[in-house]
């Protein structure tokens, strides 16, 4: 009998991209509008942009819709598109102390100077499934859109600026001011260079600010839980909307383009030096968009990589940053999908020798 | 609110079924008959976040009757939103429980980081949401190892560690969550309370459950156990001191103060973290 070995490989790729769409559109829904996507599902849509790289509500949704709702994929479809597009300029630096607020707490005080801000958050919600989206979606939407025409005058109370609590702590002398970039000298910049370790603060930050949630999340945890405790006290969470600030590029005057929302978080960490005097020190997240869980943990993250004496997994800098890039590590797992076999045969070649030296060394009747 | 009715209609009374409060009860027994042991048991997902006091909650819900009366605080205030949040929900879910503030009037107080400043009875049970069950956690990151370290009185590494902080720093770097030593056997750890709260655990009248949800413990210090702080002899234990400061409210100095920063410039004040006994003391003092 004749053997014909597997070909076709295109043929089949693309009847496997047009299953995977059947698979998305074979049910009844209509479907989703990128507006959609970009408005109520916008903490997914955040996700996606920070893990990409990219701040785009608009591409980010494109991506999350194309994927499937797969936050990886969305994110690399993302962070693709990003190396098609040209740098045009270098924003200026952003003082979130002048953040437009929408959220903003420290747990290290009962009350802050500005107060304490909840805004959005499912935080304090009793976690019980909302049946009635099931029968009525519609009325809950009607209610909300109802309750947002009176927020808009209480909106008007909300203050400009918050000052910062870190900073007010500093000041006071109680927490040491972490090694920072020499003005002027721009910042190590990960999508040009390779990191080298032990790694400068600015890639530290930008391999943060860019890793998988999850990632982050569970190396943080790995720490908070007794994996090298750094004792965080959360000092301050904000969420809100930055300026976009670039120089005039002919009088180089500053020039406001935009705006991104972003959550910045600031964690106070217990004293570790016995030379001089003792102070608290800090671990600093921001990311792109309205994502506390990875801010905290991003700022977590960032004390422990700088621990004097690495101990634990979440302190070794390496380690940390060379496994909490979604894309990369999405893309390595996704890899043993494809076709291993002239490895794999390398490898039976190898066992099967070992086998038969392990025979002609035993008696026959030794034989497991 | 209409959720919540929801809930009243579909749900067992204090929420989680009887078989599921049986099993959190057993485990509460032989936590209060080995004091200060960390007796593991089937944590269930509570409609709240772990983390958030999932713990002491499936405790509350175990052990409450129609017929209790329950204060919920968080870091000492019967106001703040968590606090709120936990007391609104089991209200809710076990119909005919009284609701107070009055650390004196309630039956069960659960709380998070503080113990009442008020002295409670042997009537009362005071039930502490735990992040960290482990005192051992510090120097062990392995559960194995830690209980091994336990079944064996193996806490050499615990005394060094404190010994160590006092060599280089002069003062052990602990500040809440302090370990202590219960009836003279176990190492526990007494949930986040201020060094303030510790010598309350001590020969007390009151009944103390500690929930971990997280990380699925349970453990006690039944009434009259003897609790004491980790320290030596040349070394004594000390609680927070505040510096001769004052409430700024009801002007008590033998309370456990909040440091508010009131301005940017960093102005402060000081405030009783125990809010329903802060308005106590100021009904009394007619301030």
């Amino acid at each position: 009998m004749g053997y014909v070995a597997v070909s076709g490989g295109l043929e089949a790729i693309e009847q496997s991209n047009i299953l995977f769409n059947i698979e998305r559109y074979k049910g009844k829904s209509r479907p989703l509008e990128v507006s959609q996507v970009k408005e109520q599902l916008y903490l997914l849509v955040d996700r996606v942009m920070g893990e990409g790289g990219l701040y785009s509500p608009e591409l980010a949704s494109i991506a999350i819709i194309q994927s499937g709702g797969d936050t990886f994929e969305a994110s690399l479809l993302l962070r693709a598109h990003r190396v098609t597009l040209s740098r045009l300029t270098t924003s200026l630096p952003i003082t979130t102390e002048r953040m437009r607020v929408i959220r903003r707490i420290s747990s290290a005080f009962q009350e802050i100077p500005g107060g304490q801000i909840l805004g959005p958050t499912t935080d304090y919600t009793i976690r019980l499934l909302q049946m009635e989206l099931l029968i009525s979606p519609e009325e809950e939407w009607t209610k909300y859109r109802a309750l947002l025409e009176d927020a808009n005058i209480r909106l008007k109370n909300i203050p400009r600026s918050f000052p910062k609590i870190v900073k007010i702590l500093k000041e006071e002398g109680l927490i040491e001011e972490p090694e920072n970039q020499a003005s002027g000298e721009p910042p190590f910049d990960i999508t040009k260079h390779s990191l080298t370790f032990p790694a400068p603060r600015s890639a530290i930050l930008q391999s943060l600010a860019r890793g998988e949630t999850g990632g982050l999340l569970l190396l943080a945890y790995s720490s908070m839980r007794g994996y090298g405790n750094i004792h965080p006290t959360l000092g301050e969470l904000r969420v809100g909307y930055v300026p976009l600030i670039i120089a005039h590029p002919h009088n180089g005057n500053p020039y406001t383009v935009g705006e991104i929302k972003v959550t910045e978080a600031e964690v106070i960490s217990r004293y570790e030096t016995a030379e001089g005097l003792p102070r608290f020190s800090m671990g600093y997240g921001a990311c792109f968009g309205q994502n506390e869980i990875k801010a905290i943990s991003m700022a977590i993250l960032e004390r422990c990589v700088r621990t004097k004496n690495p101990k634990a997994p979440a302190e070794d800098q390496e380690f940390v940053l060379s496994h909490i890039d979604g894309i990369e590590s999405m893309g390595f797992c996704n890899h043993w999908k494809l076709p291993h076999y002239v490895d794999f045969q390398s490898d039976l070649d190898r066992l099967r020798k070992a086998q038969n030296k392990w025979r002609a060394s035993k008696k026959p009747y030794e034989e497991a | 609110m209409k959720r919540l009715d929801h809930i009243e209609m579909f749900y067992n009374f204090a929420f989680i079924n009887d078989e599921v409060k049986r099993e959190v009860r057993r485990a509460i027994f032989k936590a209060i008959a080995i004091p200060g042991y960390q007796v593991p048991f089937g944590s269930r997902e509570m409609p709240f976040a772990r983390g958030w006091g999932t713990g002491g909650i499936q405790i509350t819900l175990s052990i409450i009757t129609p017929t209790d009366v329950l204060k919920v605080i968080d870091q000492g205030s019967d106001e703040s939103v968590n606090a709120e949040n936990i007391k609104r929900f089991v209200a809710r879910v076990s119909p005919g429980i009284g609701i107070t503030t009055d650390t004196t009037q309630a039956t069960i107080i659960q709380t998070r980081h503080r113990i009442p400043e008020e002295p409670m009875r042997s009537d009362q049970i005071l039930v502490l949401q735990v992040p960290y069950p482990e005192a051992l956690r510090e120097v062990e990151p392995s559960e194995v190892e830690t209980r091994r370290m336990h079944a064996e009185g193996d806490y050499g590494r615990m005394w060094l560690y404190l010994y160590e902080d006092i060599v280089r720093f002069g003062e052990v770097r602990i500040s809440y969550r302090y370990p202590v030593r219960v009836n003279e056997h176990y190492i526990m750890d007494p949930s986040p309370i201020p060094r303030w709260d510790v010598p309350k655990l001590n020969m007390a009248e009151s009944l103390f459950l500690f929930g971990a949800g997280r990380e699925k413990r349970i453990y006690a210090v039944p009434p009259f156990t003897r609790v004491e702080p980790l320290t030596f002899e040349d070394h004594p234990f000390r609680i927070e001191n505040f510096n001769g400061a004052k409430c700024k409210l009801c002007g008590s100095f033998d309370t456990y103060l909040n440091e508010i920063i009131m301005t940017e410039a960093g102005e402060r004040i000081f405030l009783c973290s125990d809010t329903s006994y802060c308005k106590k003391r100021r009904k009394q003092l007619g301030v």
